[in-house]
C-alpha cells in the first residue's frame, strides 16, 4: 500500500492514538497488548490519523475502536466484514481496519468472513482467537478444542473446531498469518506486513481470556514450553524449532515430519518457507495438532501466505473510472428520458 | 377480400396468457411500447408464476399480462378483459374468470389437445373448444402452432425453436386489430437478435404473417380504433416502477452530489432495481451484490459512514433480516434507504404476487424503540418521485428511511411525463467540517439531526456503535435517564420530520364529504377509478392517499374530522388502520384483500357504494 507522507506533519506518537475513553477489559486479559501493539505501529506507517479507520462487531475484542483515537464503528454481531466491505469500496483512499473475535468472525459472522477474503478487499482484518464467548461470559466458540467444558457444554463440547487459517485458505485468502497476544515484536511485525500487503489481511492472533478460558494457549506463549511448541516461520527460511533451534521439518512427499538437526539431519535438509507456495501454505495451515499428543507437529507463527491479487476495492473503482470514459459522466435527464419518448401538444 | 369494418373505442383490455415458455410478458411489453408511442394512456399488469419454467400446460405455469390502454385517463389494468389471447387449455382455465360476458377470446387451438387438456386437469370431454362453453363470448380459433410451423419451414430452425416465435404471430395480429404499426417491434427484434440474424428473421417473418393474417383472412370481421388519449402536454415514455425508483436513486444522487453505494442481494420483485444500478457506473454508482441481504445493507451502513448515500434493496424474506442492521443504523443516525417491494408473505410467500402486508414490519419490526420514516409510492412512475423522497430525508436527516413499493407497481407501467433534471430541486448536504473545539459526534441541530462526519476529515475522528449513546458526546452511556432522554429524541426527531414533508391532500372529492377512503401505496389507481366513477353519480365521497406513513402529514387528523366515515383500503389484512385508529381514535372501516392481486375498481367501488347506503 503506498501513500505519500506528509513530510511536514509532526510525526504521530503512540499516544496520539489513545483516546479518552477507559479501557473496560478485564485486567490481565490479552486485549491489551494487542491494542498497545497496534498503537505502536500505527504512528511509524506515516498516514494521517484521520485515515485509519477500525470496523469491529461484537465481543470483548470489539470494543477495541472505542479505545483508539481514530475513525471508528462498533458495529453489530459478526458483521464488521461487511460494513468494511461498504466503507472500503466506496472509499478506498482510508485505512480499513476490521476487529473481530471467533465468535463473531467465525460463527455468526462466518459467511461474512469468506467472503470478504474471497473478494479480497483491501481491509486488514485483526482475529481475536480466544477460544471462547469473552463477553457473554464463557460459552465455548467455534475454535474452542473438543471436548472443552464450558457453562453451556457442561459435558464436554462435541463441535469439532474452526482451524481460522485453513479456513482462510480455503476460502482464497490473499494473506495469511498468525501471532500471539503475549509476542509484541511478533504482533507488530505481523501488522505491519498486513499493513503493507495490497488485498485482505487476515491476522489470527492467539489472544488468552484469563477470565474464561485461562491458559488456553500456554504451551505456546510460556517460556518452558514455546520454543518446543511453536514453529516461527519466516519467507526463505528453513522450518526450524525446538529449545536449542535442533528441530526441523522435512516434507517427506507431502507428509511433514520432526526430525532432530543433531542426528543426522541439517538446516539445509528442511522445508524453506516459501509465502507465495499455496500448496504448502495449505499443509502449514494443518500443522493444528493437539500439543498432548505424542508426536505432534509445532503451531506455526508468522506469515503463511502472502500473494497479490486484484481487489476487489480496487476492480470496482475501475469499473466506475472506465465507465465514465467510456459513456462520459452520466447524464441525468438522457438516463430519464430513455430510448423511446413522444411529446404532447 | 372485404376490409374489416372499423370501430372507435374509448378503451380496451387485453389479457396475453400462455405457458411460461410462450413469451406472452415479451408480447405484452411490445404491444405496451406501441400503445404508449401511439399517445394512449394505458397500464398493465403483468402476473407471472414463481416457477421460472413451471412444469408445461399446467394451471401452474400459466403466465398472464394484461394491458389496459385508452383515449381516457386510465388508472388500472382494468378489473376484466375486453380481448384473452390463451395459448393452451390451462391459460384459458386460468383466466376466462376475467373476461367480460360478449369479449373476445383469441386460442390457439393446438393448445387444446388432449395432452394440453390432460395437463390442465380438463376431462377430455369437456374441450372448452367443443363443449359449448364458450358460446358467451366471441371464439377466434387459429391453429397459431401450425401457422407458425408452416412459415418458418424453410427457416432451417428446429421445431423448438420455431415453436418459441408463435408470440410474434399473436402480437403481429393484435397490432392489426388495433391498427397498430409494426415497425418499433421489427426495430426491436432486430436489435434483440443482432447477433442471431437467423431468429431475427423469423420472428419478424411471422410478426408480418399475424399482421396479414387480420388484414387477409375472414376471421376477424371488425378492426379497432383506440385514440390517443387527452394529457397534458409534455415528452412522455412508458415507465416501470423499479426502473422509475432506480431512477429516482440516481436523480437524488445527482442532486445531492453523495454517490450511491447500493448493497444488496437479488430477490423477486426487487432484483431488477439491481439490474438497472448496475448500468449506471458512469454516475458513480457503485453496486454491490453481496453474500446475503445481512451483508447487503451492512455494507450499505459502511458507505453511508463513508460519505455516500446507502441504499438496499430487497423484499419481505430480506427485509426480515435486514433488521438488525437497521436498528443499528438508527442509533448511528447515518443515512440508509431501504426500498421493500413488498410482496406476499409471510416466509417466502407469493414471491411474484403482490400485498402491502409489511407496513407494520417497517415500523415496528425491530428490537428496541426503533421509530424510522416510512414513504411509499403510489404508482409505477411516483416510484421516481419516492425515491427521491427517500435519499432527501435519509441525508437531510441522518436517518435510515423505509421506502414501499409492491410487485404490483414495480413491474406495471404507466406513460410518464417525466420531469427535467433542471427542475428538480437540490439535496442540500454539509459534512462536517474540521473545527477548533472538542468534536461532538451526536450534537443536533434544529431538525435534531447529528454531524455527518466522514472519515478523512482531520480533527474530527470519533466512534460510534450500537451501544446506547450519550446525548450530544456520543459516548457509550448505560445512564437511565440517559436511556430514556435518547429513546424519546430518537423518537421526536422521526416527529419532527412532519415539519419537512407535504400536508396531506384530498386527491379527489370534496373537502368535506360523508365517506373518505384512505388509501396507500399501489392501491392508488383502483382507487381513483372507483371514486371518479362514483362522483360522477353524484355521490358524497372523497379520496385521500397517504405517501408519508411515518410521520403522518400534521393535518390528518383535522382532516378525517370532515367525513362522517373513513374508509382504509390495503392488500393486507389492516394494518394503516390500525396505526389511523390508534393516532386519531377514528372508528375507520377496513377493506382488506390478501390474494396477491390488486383491489379491482369494482371491488372498491361495491364497499363505498355499501358504505354510502
Ligand atoms: C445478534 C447477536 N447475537 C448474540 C449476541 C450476544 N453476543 C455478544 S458477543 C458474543 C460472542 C462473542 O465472542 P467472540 O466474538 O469470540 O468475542 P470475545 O468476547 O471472545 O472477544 C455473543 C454471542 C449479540 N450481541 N448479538
Ligand atoms: S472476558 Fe476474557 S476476553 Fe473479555 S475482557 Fe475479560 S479477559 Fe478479556
Ligand atoms: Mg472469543
Amino acid at each position: 500500500m503506498t501513500t505519500l507522507i506528509d513530510q511536514t506533519a509532526p510525526k504521530l506518537t503512540p499516544k496520539d492514538f489513545v483516546s479518552d475513553q477507559d479501557v473496560r477489559w478485564c485486567p490481565g486479559c490479552g486485549d491489551y497488548s494487542i491494542l498497545k501493539q497496534v498503537q505502536t505501529v500505527l504512528p511509524d506507517l506515516g498516514r494521517p490519523k484521520e485515515e485509519f479507520v477500525f470496523v469491529s462487531g461484537i465481543g470483548c475484542s470489539s470494543r477495541f475502536p472505542y479505545y483508539m483515537d481514530t475513525y471508528g464503528m462498533h458495529s453489530i454481531h459478526g458483521r464488521a466484514a461487511a460494513i468494511a466491505t461498504g466503507l472500503k469500496s466506496s472509499r478506498p483512499e482510508l485505512s480499513v481496519w476490521m476487529i473481530s473475535g471467533d465468535g463473531d468472525s467465525l460463527s455468526i459472522g462466518g459467511n461474512h468472513f469468506i467472503h470478504l477474503l474471497r473478494r479480497n478487499l483491501d481491509i486488514n482484518v485483526l482475529l481475536f482467537n480466544n477460544q471462547i464467548y469473552g463477553l457473554t461470559k464463557g460459552q465455548y466458540s467455534p475454535t474452542s478444542e473438543k471436548g472443552k467444558v464450558t457453562k453451556s457444554t457442561p459435558m464436554g463440547s462435541i463441535d469439532h473446531p474452526f482451524n481460522p487459517i485453513a479456513l482462510s485458505m480455503g476460502a482464497d485468502a490473499t494473506f495469511v498469518a498468525r501471532t500471539m497476544d503475549r509476542d509484541p515484536k511478533h504482533i507488530q511485525q505481523m501488522i505491519r506486513r498486513g499493513y503493507e500487503h495490497t488485498g485482505t489481511s487476515l491476522i489470527e492472533i492467539y489472544q488468552n481470556c484469563n477470565v474464561f478460558n485461562d491458559g488456553a494457549f500456554e504451551v505456546f506463549t510460556e517460556k518452558t514450553s514455546k520454543k518446543n511448541e511453536t514453529l516461527f516461520i519466516e519467507n526463505g527460511q528453513p522450518l526450524i524449532f525446538g529449545d536449542n533451534s535442533d528441530k526441523g521439518i522435512i516434507l517427506d512427499g507431502f507428509k511433514p515430519k520432526v526430525v532432530d538437526l543433531t542426528q543426522g539431519y541439517s538446516a539445509s535438509d528442511c522445508w524453506v518457507h516459501d509465502e507465495q507456495d499455496q500448496v504448502k501454505a495449505n499443509i502449514l495451515a494443518r500443522f493444528f495438532d493437539n500439543p498432548s499428543i505424542e508426536g505432534h507437529l509445532p503451531r506455526p507463527f508468522g506469515v503463511f501466505y502472502a500473494i497479490e491479487r486484484p481487489t476487489y476495492n480496487d476492480l470496482l473503482n475501475q469499473q466506475i473510472a472506465y465507465a465514465i470514459e467510456k459513456n462520459g459522466e452520466g447524464n441525468l435527464d438522457k438516463l430519464i428520458a430513455g430510448k423511446e419518448t413522444w411529446t404532447i401538444n | 377480400m372485404e376490409t374489416a369494418e372499423e370501430q372507435i373505442l374509448e378503451s380496451v383490455v387485453i389479457r396475453f396468457a400462455g405457458d411460461s415458455g410462450d413469451g406472452m410478458q415479451l408480447t405484452g411489453t411490445q404491444f405496451t411500447n406501441a400503445a404508449a408511442l401511439y399517445g394512449n394512456d394505458l397500464a398493465t399488469f403483468p402476473d407471472f408464476p414463481a416457477e421460472i419454467r413451471a412444469p408445461q400446460g399446467t394451471l401452474a405455469g400459466v403466465s398472464g399480462y394484461q394491458i389496459h390502454f385508452g383515449s381516457k385517463k386510465i388508472n388500472t389494468p382494468g378489473d376484466t378483459c375486453d380481448v384473452l389471447v390463451a395459448m393452451n387449455v390451462a391459460a384459458l382455465k386460468a383466466n376466462i374468470g376475467q373476461l367480460k360476458i360478449g369479449g373476445t377470446i383469441i386460442v390457439n387451438s393446438d393448445g387444446f389437445d388432449s395432452k394440453n387438456l390432460r395437463l390442465a386437469n380438463v376431462p377430455e370431454d369437456q374441450n372448452p373448444l367443443e363443449n359449448g362453453s364458450l358460446d358467451k363470448y366471441e371464439v377466434k380459433k387459429l391453429d397459431i402452432t401450425k401457422i407458425t410451423r408452416l412459415a418458418l419451414a424453410d427457416s432451417g430452425m428446429g421445431t423448438k425453436e420455431i415453436d418459441r416465435s408463435k408470440n410474434m404471430f399473436v402480437l403481429g395480429l393484435i397490432y392489426w386489430m388495433y391498427n397498430r404499426s409494426i415497425d418499433k417491434s421489427i426495430e426491436f427484434i432486430n436489435s434483440k437478435f443482432k447477433n442471431k440474424p437467423q431468429i431475427a428473421e423469423a420472428n419478424i417473418k411471422l410478426l408480418k404473417a399475424g399482421y396479414h393474417y387480420g388484414e387477409t383472412t375472414e376471421t376477424f370481421n371488425a378492426r379497432y380504433e383506440v385514440k390517443p388519449a387527452e394529457m397534458a402536454p409534455g415528452v412522455y415514455r412508458s415507465i416501470m416502477g423499479n426502473e422509475a425508483l432506480a431512477y429516482g436513486l440516481v436523480a437524488a444522487s445527482v442532486k445531492s452530489k453523495l454517490p450511491i453505494f447500493l448493497g444488496t442481494y437479488p430477490i423477486t420483485p426487487a432484483s431488477d432495481i439491481l439490474h438497472e444500478l448496475s448500468k449506471y457506473k458512469n454516475f458513480g454508482v457503485r453496486t454491490f451484490q453481496a453474500e446475503d441481504e445481512i451483508a447487503g445493507v451492512c455494507a450499505a451502513i459502511g458507505a453511508s459512514y463513508g460519505g455516500s448515500i446507502g441504499i438496499t434493496t430487497s423484499s419481505g424474506p430480506g427485509i426480515a433480516l435486514k433488521m438488525e442492521a437497521i436498528g443499528l443504523a438508527t442509533v448511528l443516525e447515518l443515512p440508509l434507504v431501504i426500498c421493500n417491494i413488498q410482496r406476499g408473505g409471510p416466509s417466502t410467500g407469493l414471491p411474484t404476487k403482490t400485498e402491502q402486508s409489511d407496513l407494520m414490519q417497517a415500523l415496528y419490526g425491530r428490537n428496541g424503540e426503533c421509530p424510522v420514516p416510512v414513504i411509499a409510492a403510489a404508482t409505477p412512475s411516483d416510484c421516481f418521485n419516492m425515491a427521491f423522497e427517500a435519499v432527501r430525508i435519509a441525508a437531510q436527516h441522518m436517518i435510515p428511511v423505509f421506502l414501499l413499493s409492491d410487485g404490483y407497481i414495480a413491474n406495471g407501467a404507466e406513460p410518464w411525463c417525466f420531469p427535467q433534471s433542471k427542475d428538480l430541486p437540490e439535496i442540500k448536504i454539509d459534512f462536517a467540517k474540521p473545527t477548533e473545539e472538542k468534536f461532538m459526534p451526536y450534537a443536533r441541530d434544529e431538525k435534531l439531526s447529528r454531524p455527518w462526519a466522514v472519515p478523512g476529515t482531520p480533527g474530527l475522528e470519533h466512534r460510534i456503535g450500537g451501544l446506547e449513546k450519550q446525548h450530544i458526546t456520543g459516548n457509550i452511556s448505560y445512564d437511565a435517564h440517559n436511556h430514556e432522554f435518547m429513546v424519546k429524541l430518537r423518537q421526536e426527531k422521526v416527529d419532527k420530520l412532519a415539519d419537512d414533508i407535504p400536508l396531506q391532500t384530498i386527491d379527489n372529492g370534496a373537502e368535506k364529504a360523508d365517506v373518505l377512503i384512505i388509501g396507500w401505496g399501489s392501491t392508488y389507481g383502483a382507487i381513483k377509478t372507483a371514486v371518479n366513477a362514483l362522483l360522477l353519480d353524484g355521490k358524497s365521497v372523497a379520496h385521500a392517499h397517504i405517501r408519508y406513513l411515518n410521520p403522518l402529514p400534521k393535518n390528518i387528523g383535522e382532516l378525517l374530522k370532515n367525513y362522517n366515515k373513513v374508509l382504509v383500503a390495503e392488500m393486507n389484512n389492516g394494518q394503516l388502520i390500525k396505526i389511523l385508529r390508534d393516532r386519531f381514535l377514528v372508528d375507520a372501516i377496513g377493506l382488506n384483500k390478501i390474494q396477491g392481486q390488486p383491489f379491482t375498481t369494482e371491488e372498491i367501488k361495491n364497499k363505498l357504494s355499501e358504505i354510502l347506503g
